[in-house]
């Protein structure tokens, strides 16, 4: 049995037995503490240079960045984007904060509620939070975030609220944690900046087989 | 994979010679040690950064089985399965076995060494069930029947030109130079097979004890399309690596892309625990851990335990003079470069490997840029000591150790040779200043001219000094 025999070889190596108290004790402190370890600098700063930070390292992975004031622009300025962009179709997230959004009547846009597949042109959906240190953002599945959607779809609209935005990613963890009850989602994405893969001579080339475009639209206000 | 480390020195001079290989390692040498050396340069904490990981994976190593216990609780608790795999075979197997449990045709695989390491594609394929290749230097790999020559960047030793005539051929589409043209085929070929597969094989970077996750780093985006789409997401990962809990994983995080490519964060860091939750509308239904063991076990509390602490960033290859020079086939096996040299021995045997820990100029970069401080060259020796023990070492140089230690233990002949080497060095090289041809020296003439020595030895510039 494979599993007894690895466990067997570790510890006579380590040359300890199974029911060492005070190695169990030890793993057990280190677990329940999800103590830090060194946070840099650049992630501790107050909430408005966070802002910035994020700002600033999000458009430097290549994700393009709308600010907007009020959660009740969100719709226009991702009708305005998509527009600009020649995109008619767009699969939206049921999240909550997505629900109710200020959508202009008639126009071309076709709007659906549904999981992503393959061709769809964009998807909308709602981040977690976000983390300034790196520009990244966090999302995880539930029923109305499927993960498809950060995927499948040539461009990934985000909709981030500006109060979600936090330093370092301890916070963020911290974060999760409170939200979900201790529970982890099936699926924790962080994600900084479009696709991209430089495997062909080093040469960077963006949209590899994830969203060619990551737009993130930044809520002030909610 | 066939075992080929014993061809070192025939490989070597076949790469030294290859225009085509020099041109794409020429690629890898102006990139990765530039930009990692920018994103060191903007993160002051960096180098403190690496003294904890450093601490961090003693203490994970220290007590390796209870976090592996406790990972594979909470895999459990959260509707998954963990494999136990004291070998390539057994991993190979039970790999096969899930696959067929799902009457898999085809097999969607995220970019994974440990895949290479136990032949993953090989043994599939020769049991009916197709692999696919998602990760674009895998993919490229794969349509050439190659395998990657770097850990990190794959297909590293291939040119713009060597892909075209790859996706001309298997695309049958007209040839293009263009990487964004050749990059957007790819992803239009392995769109449907993301949608079509069975299962889906991705590794791990770590694996989170705390909650049971894995959890992996890319910038392309095929490993969440392979993770998410297939029935079956199947993990294969080595047991070293566990961490205690998300922040412990974020200490790594903090180091793994700056050290191997130069950016700041991955554009992908992933996180999967069990499979899709009561409500989840896409996700997997079933999720499997593969752990994969394969001669790890016995280098804990052994000497080559701090090898264990590697996060397979690459930074070492990517700053290895050796490497840079003959590429990562050379090395005849999956590893390449520094770590490769490392940890081939200990998986192939000593008696199959031995030229790789020799293959090392010890200049000690590998050992500077390692962000979990591995004494890369140290561990080096100790293989080239077991390799002496066991009296593999070649008879050339076993003679001319004898022939320096005879000299060595009779300070005043050694000095007498040196000092009478010296002066007849000075005379053949003349005013020149340079040796254009040395008996017993050819393999560094032929290529090169030998300086002529500075003029007075160690021992009497010794003398000298000390007053």
């Amino acid at each position: 049995m494979s599993r007894a025999e690895i466990f067997n070889r570790i510890r006579t190596g380590l040359r300890v037995g199974a029911d060492d108290s005070a190695r169990h004790a030890a793993v057990q402190q280190r677990l329940a503490a999800r103590a830090a370890n060194l946070v840099p600098q650049r992630a501790q700063l107050p909430h408005d240079e966070c802002l910035n930070l994020f700002i600033r390292m999000a458009e430097e992975s290549a994700a393009e960045l709308i600010e907007i004031q009020h959660r009740s622009e969100l719709a226009s300025a991702v009708e305005h984007w998509l527009g600009e962009n020649g995109i008619t179709q767009l699969v939206v997230a049921s999240d909550e904060n997505l629900q109710d959004l200020a959508w202009s009547a008639g126009g071309t846009l076709v709007r659906e509620e549904r999981v992503a597949e393959a061709g769809d042109e964009a998807s909308l959906t709602n981040a977690f939070c976000a983390i300034a240190e790196t520009g990244t953002l966090m999302l995880h599945s539930g029923n109305d975030s499927p993960t498809t959607l950060n995927f499948l779809p040539d461009n990934h609209l985000v909709a981030l609220s500006a109060g979600s935005v936090v330093g370092p990613y301890e916070e963020a963890w911290a974060r999760l944690r409170t939200s979900t009850a201790g529970e982890m989602p099936r699926t924790v994405n962080m994600i900084t900046g479009p696709s991209r893969s430089a495997d062909i001579e080093q040469k960077l080339q963006m949209g590899a087989h994830g969203p060619r475009r990551l737009a993130i639209f930044l809520i002030h206000e909610e | 994979m066939e075992v080929r480390s014993k061809e070192f020195k025939k490989s070597a001079h076949i790469a030294l010679h290859d225009v085509n290989l020099q041109r794409a390692l020429g690629n890898l040498k102006a990139g990765f040690p530039g930009k990692r050396a920018a994103a060191v340069a903007r993160l002051p904490e960096f180098d403190a950064l690496r003294d904890q990981a450093r601490d961090l994976k003693n203490h994970i190593l220290e007590h390796l089985d209870l976090y592996l216990e406790e990972f594979e609780r909470n895999v459990t608790a959260n509707g998954g399965t963990v494999h136990w795999c004291r070998t390539a075979e057994d991993a190979r197997r039970t790999i096969l076995e899930l696959c067929r449990e799902q009457d898999a045709k085809t097999v969607t695989k995220g970019k994974s060494m440990v895949t290479e390491e136990i032949a993953l594609n090989e043994y599939l394929e020769a049991n009916g069930v197709t692999p696919v290749e998602t990760d674009l230097g895998e993919y490229i790999l794969q349509l050439r029947h190659d395998h990657p020559s770097h850990i990190v960047a794959p297909a590293i030793h291939l040119t713009l030109d060597d892909v075209a005539t790859a996706f001309h051929e298997h695309h049958h589409r007209p040839k293009s130079n263009d990487p964004a043209v050749l990059m957007q085929e790819a992803r239009e070929m392995l769109r449907k097979q993301f949608v079509a597969a069975d299962v889906g094989i991705t590794g791990a970077n770590f694996l989170v004890a705390e909650t049971g996750s894995t959890i992996i780093c890319t910038n392309e985006g095929n490993g969440d399309l392979t993770q998410t789409l297939p029935k079956t997401h199947i993990v294969v990962s080595s047991i070293e690596k566990v961490v205690p809990t998300l922040e412990d994983m974020t200490l790594f995080l903090r180091l793994l892309a700056r050290s191997a490519t130069g950016q700041e964060f991955t554009v992908y860091n992933t996180l999967s625990t069990g499979p899709r939750r009561p409500g989840d509308r896409d996700g997997p239904e079933n999720f499997h851990v593969v752990l994969v063991d394969n001669g790890r076990s016995d280098m804990v509390g052994g000497e080559l335990q701090e090898m264990l602490r590697c996060i397979r960033c690459s930074a070492c290859m990517n700053h290895c003079p050796v490497y840079g020079a003959v590429g990562g086939h050379s090395y005849g096996w999956v590893y390449p470069g520094p770590m490769g040299s490392v940890l081939t021995p200990q998986m192939v045997g000593i008696e199959n490997a031995g030229l790789l820990p020799n293959a090392s100029t010890f200049c000690g970069k590998c050992e500077e840029v390692c962000p979990v401080r591995i004494p890369l060259p140290k561990l080096m020796r100790h293989w080239r000591e077991r390799e002496w023990e066991k009296h593999l070492t070649p008879a050339a140089a076993r003679g001319g150790i004898g022939v320096w230690a005879f000299f060595a233990k009779r300070p005043a002949l050694y000095r007498l040779l040196a000092w009478s080497s010296n002066l007849f060095l000075r005379l053949v090289g003349g005013k020149r200043g340079r040796i254009r041809k040395l008996p017993l020296a050819g393999g560094w003439t032929d290529f090169r001219d030998m300086p002529v020595p500075s003029g007075k030895t160690f021992m009497q510039q010794w003398q000298e000094q000390k007053r």
